[in-house]
């Protein structure tokens, strides 16, 4: 019961842990990942992407920009061009 | 035959020029850890990059694929995109790039297509300077910058598209070493625009969605896998060059070593002999009395 998340900049692999829920600021809408979420691929806009950990719990929060995400049968993948920490 | 005190200052000198080689070797080593650093960390981007890639530039083909991916439909005006190092001291990496950029330049004007360079990095201007010289279109100065980064990759990428985008050039190339080790950088030439279609991926089979559409991602991600491929590039040349500059400065600093060996004999052979000629003429002074 968890989804493999995975932040990618071209500096650096940032984040690889498996979480429960993603926030992502799509460019057409923000847009949460769960566990088995359908094959899906969206740009993203400069914003924010909450991490939630376990259900309920606080997310974690990290500033990107530009980019996008990818989900497949592995998890999500988020390849953005920067990550303000 | 050099005098003794010649010979001294001689050997002093080899000695300071043996230190500053050792040093450099020893710096180059510690910044050759950390471009390879880089280069690794590096990878999973480019390589995610180039799997969403591959997987959409087999949807999107034919008429509707976006001008970077598809040419302008020209083969005329190719653009040599040279990446060197905008510092020495790193033995035959400069000029191997440069003769492998020149060797593709002479081979795409036999075939009569018109070329021009543009070229990143201090070290590879004067030698391409002197054999095209009307055919440079830009440099871009990587040295103000301590360590060229994804910004300034970015920055040239920027520029490139916006050069294809006013169909300066049909098809651009990119010259850079590939790092293999601290003894071998081989110098690479790839086509960067358009962007060379991936082999197709292994479909998984499931049906993708894709927000917006998949022309509009393709056209957002066009540009970044450029960026991406520039990026690479520049961390290879990092890492090639203190790979290069590691091995050039251990060369040199054996080379000086060999000389002050063999200056110092030289140097004791005529301290001995000077002593030789002193005694004898004391003994035929004391025989002669």
């Amino acid at each position: 019961m968890a989804l493999h998340f995975e932040l990618v900049t071209p500096e650096k692999l940032v984040r690889s842990e498996d979480v429960y829920m993603v926030q992502v600021p799509g460019s057409e809408g923000d847009f949460g990942v769960l566990e088995g979420h359908a094959p899906f691929m969206s740009t993203i806009s400069n914003g924010t992407v909450s991490v939630f950990s376990t259900q309920g719990a606080a997310p974690v929060e990290i500033a990107i920009e530009g980019g996008f995400a990818e989900v497949n049968d592995k998890g999500l993948t988020i390849l953005a061009e920067r990550v303000n920490d | 035959m050099a005098s003794l005190k010649e010979l001294k200052n001689r050997i002093g000198s080899v000695k300071s020029t043996q230190k500053i080689t050792k040093a450099k070797q020893m710096v180059a080593a510690a910044k050759l850890r950390r471009a390879q650093a880089a280069a690794e960390a590096a990878r999973p981007y480019a390589e995610r990059l180039e799997g969403v890639m591959s997987s959409l530039a087999s949807k999107v083909s034919g008429d509707g694929a976006p001008k970077l991916l598809a040419g302008n439909g020209a083969d005329q005006h190719h653009l040599l995109v040279v990446v060197n190092t905008d510092k020495g001291l790193c033995g035959g990496l400069n000029s191997n790039i440069v003769r492998a950029a020149i060797l593709k330049a002479r081979e795409l004007e036999a075939d009569g297509k018109k070329v021009s360079f543009y070229l990143v990095g201090k070290k590879g201007r004067a030698p391409i300077k002197r054999v095209f010289e009307s055919q440079i279109a830009k440099h871009f100065d990587t040295s103000t910058v301590r360590y060229p980064g994804f910004e300034e990759a970015a920055n040239i990428a920027d520029d490139l598209i916006a050069l294809f985008a006013d169909n300066q050039f049909d098809v651009a190339h990119l010259v850079y070493p590939t790092f293999k080790s601290a003894l071998v950088q081989d110098p690479t030439v790839q086509q960067l625009i358009p962007v060379p279609t991936p082999e197709a991926a292994q479909q998984t089979g499931s049906i993708v969605e894709y927000e917006p559409g998949e022309e509009e991602i393709l056209e957002e991600l066009l540009p970044r896998f450029v960026k991406t491929q520039l990026f690479g590039a520049l961390l290879e040349i990092a890492a090639s060059e203190q790979g290069a500059s590691m091995t050039a400065m251990d060369n040199a600093t054996r080379n000086a070593g060999d000389l002050i060996n063999r200056l110092t004999i030289q140097y004791n052979r005529s301290r001995q002999a000077a002593i030789t000629t002193e005694l004898v003429e004391i003994i035929s002074g004391a025989e002669a009395l």
